[in-house]
């Protein structure tokens, strides 16, 4: 058991207590063990599997369904430009493009120094400040091609206090 | 007029309290429930998530005699393209949020509700937790509210990724931790909803609005807006305006007062083709038709599409009307949850048309093409994710068919659209 540790299981019967039936409680345990390693596991799905008492077909399918959990080990940053419409228009394109000559990685890769993972995404609901990329779990906003080299260049150099 | 929902300094409990602030609370639960659902009934207040259902209505569905508990479900999983208000609402006046739960929960019955925040809203959702720490430290969440022996426990739950997830019962499987996939109704969630029990789902905007209808009456709130539109509704603007956010402005408000008193008018240089008024889903209008329109149920239902979510995203003539269908296209196959054969397969499709269409390889016949494969899918699915993709393909090309026709004779985009390829 890595991944469904004696720690693990105390906070989990937390959140179970949450809901009236534990199963409820899939996705936000899987959240918190992606909080832990950066990604969900085949391991990982299975511990919870008999964790939950479920059958490893339901974690999967819901592991799979869900585009926030991460099936691989994702980098340090995991960067994720918006590319619907309203981001389009301010500009999403160019940032994406940009993002990949300056990383050498498309959407979906890692740099080889496992720091960035480059993803586009839909709609992060944040129209008004478009265009918009998430890193983690922060926003940032307006963007344009000077603030996000100057963002690239703090978070190479770790001065960006970004939660892990 | 003032602003109900979007007001200052009362992102804490110490302004909101001292703002007035949980006053409605205790008023609500001197009242009988169905005083309550009378008082919203009064009100008009529809739901301010898209479809503009009559919130006290809604809840009077819940059956007084059913055995077993109710739930209180508050859609925070703001995803259609184009809306960012519930999360403003969030940061800017969380309290108002739970205050309205609390009464909601009263008037239903319900001793427990969750709030479904989109996964990417993590600072939201602390934000919630911490509300939620606070007003229950106060007595008002949360065992034997106030002393009248009210119970009412609040929870966050955070989604993970799934625009589906915003229609009600995709909402219900994914908070009892199953995909994201819409079930059939009837049973409606007011009869069979979450955990097989009696459930009222609203939206954010709908709740937070409850306090202010119950302390000051819902003769006071009808009496604002535009006939059945009752109200004030926040308004997202996006796209090339000077000033784009949230506005909180009375329904019935016309499309050219939020755009010039509002947002400061268009971006200097820019010209206005198109407003899509109430979120990606629904029916673009043409600049014409956009200007002097009020912007409230019944005004955009006769000008051929919807207020939705009140999400205006504006669209000027630098853009190309093909390449912004390909970009929902692609969103919407995306976000189909596989579930129903016209949508899995139709949105897949009309993005594959509009791929081709857009790179200058497509013909005349593919413009007839995404007409007829759009309303192949209207009204035959679970959900409405499949209209959501018909209704703006549907009418870009009825109102922008030159564009499409360009596309085919091999024309590409505007000379001044921002994306070349």
């Amino acid at each position: 058991m890595a991944f469904v540790t004696e720690e693990f299981r105390v906070k989990a019967e937390k959140i179970c207590a949450k809901y009236p039936k534990r199963d409820a409680a899939l996705i936000p345990l899987l959240q918190e063990l992606q909080k832990e390693s950066g990604y969900v596991a085949e391991e990982a799905m299975d511990e919870l599997a008999r964790f939950l008492d479920l059958p490893y077909s339901r974690v999967k399918a819901v592991v799979t369904f869900y585009t926030m959990f991460n099936r691989e080990p994702a980098g340090k940053y995991h960067l994720q430009v918006c590319r619907n419409i309203s981001c389009h228009m301010a500009g999403a394109p160019g940032l994406l493009a940009r993002l990949r000559s300056k990383l050498g990685i498309t959407e979906g890769e890692t740099t080889r120094d496992g720091l960035f993972t480059l993803s586009a995404v839909e709609c992060l609901g944040a129209c008004g400040a478009a265009p918009v990329m998430q890193v983690n779990d922060e926003y940032f906003e307006k963007l344009d091609e000077s603030k996000l080299d100057a963002l690239l260049e703090d978070l190479k150099h770790g001065k960006y206090p970004l939660k892990g | 007029m003032e602003n109900i929902l979007l007001r200052d300094k009362v992102a804490e409990l110490e302004g909101y309290f001292a703002a007035g602030g949980y006053r409605a609370l205790k008023k609500a639960l001197a009242m009988t429930p169905a005083a309550v659902i009378d008082e919203v009934k009064k009100s008009g207040l529809r739901g301010r998530g898209g479809a503009g259902f009559p919130a006290g209505l809604k809840w009077s569905f819940i059956p007084g005699d059913a055995p077993g508990p109710r739930y209180l479900v508050c859609n925070a999983d703001e995803g259609e393209p184009g809306t960012f208000k519930d999360r403003e609402l969030i940061l800017k006046n969380p309290h108002a949020l739970l205050e309205g739960m609390a009464i909601a929960g009263h008037a239903i019955g319900a001793a427990s509700g969750y709030i479904y925040i989109r996964g990417e809203f993590a600072a939201e959702a602390v934000k919630l937790e911490k509300a939620i720490a606070a007003a229950r430290a106060k007595g008002f969440l949360g065992r034997n509210i106030l002393g009248t022996g009210t119970d009412f426990e609040l929870h966050v739950h955070r989604g993970a990724g799934a625009y589906i997830c915003g229609e009600e019962t995709a909402l219900l499987e994914s908070l009892e931790g199953f995909k994201g996939q819409p079930r059939l109704k009837p049973p409606f969630p007011a009869v069979k909803g979450l955990f097989a029990s009696p459930t009222v789902i609203n939206n954010v905007e709908t709740l937070a609005a409850v306090p202010a209808i119950i302390e000051r009456g819902g003769d006071w709130y009808a009496a604002i807006g535009n006939g059945k539109s009752t109200g004030t509704k926040l308004f997202c603007v996006s796209g090339p305006v000077n000033k784009p956010g949230v506005y909180e402005l009375p329904l019935g408000v016309t499309f050219k007062e939020l755009l010039e008193k509002s947002c400061g008018g268009l971006q200097e240089g820019k010209r206005l083709k198109a407003v899509i008024p109430g979120g990606s889903s629904t029916p673009v209008l043409t600049a014409e038709e956009a200007w002097l329109v009020k912007l409230d149920y019944e005004s955009l239902a006769a000008a051929g599409s919807m207020l939705g979510s009140g999400a205006v995203i504006v669209i000027d003539h630098g853009q190309c009307m093909v390449k912004l269908l390909q970009v929902l296209a692609r969103f919407y196959h995306h976000e189909s949850c596989g579930q129903c054969t016209p949508c899995r397969e139709g949105c897949g499709w009309l993005e594959k048309l509009l791929n081709r269409l857009e790179s200058g390889r497509g013909t005349k016949k593919d413009i007839d093409t995404i007409v007829s494969v759009a309303e192949a899918m209207m009204g035959r699915t679970i959900c409405p994710l499949a209209d959501a993709m018909a209704m703006p393909a549907i009418s870009f090309v009825k109102k922008f068919r030159s564009e499409f026709e360009a596309h085919a004779a091999g024309r590409c985009c505007p000379p001044d659209a921002p994306v070349k390829h």
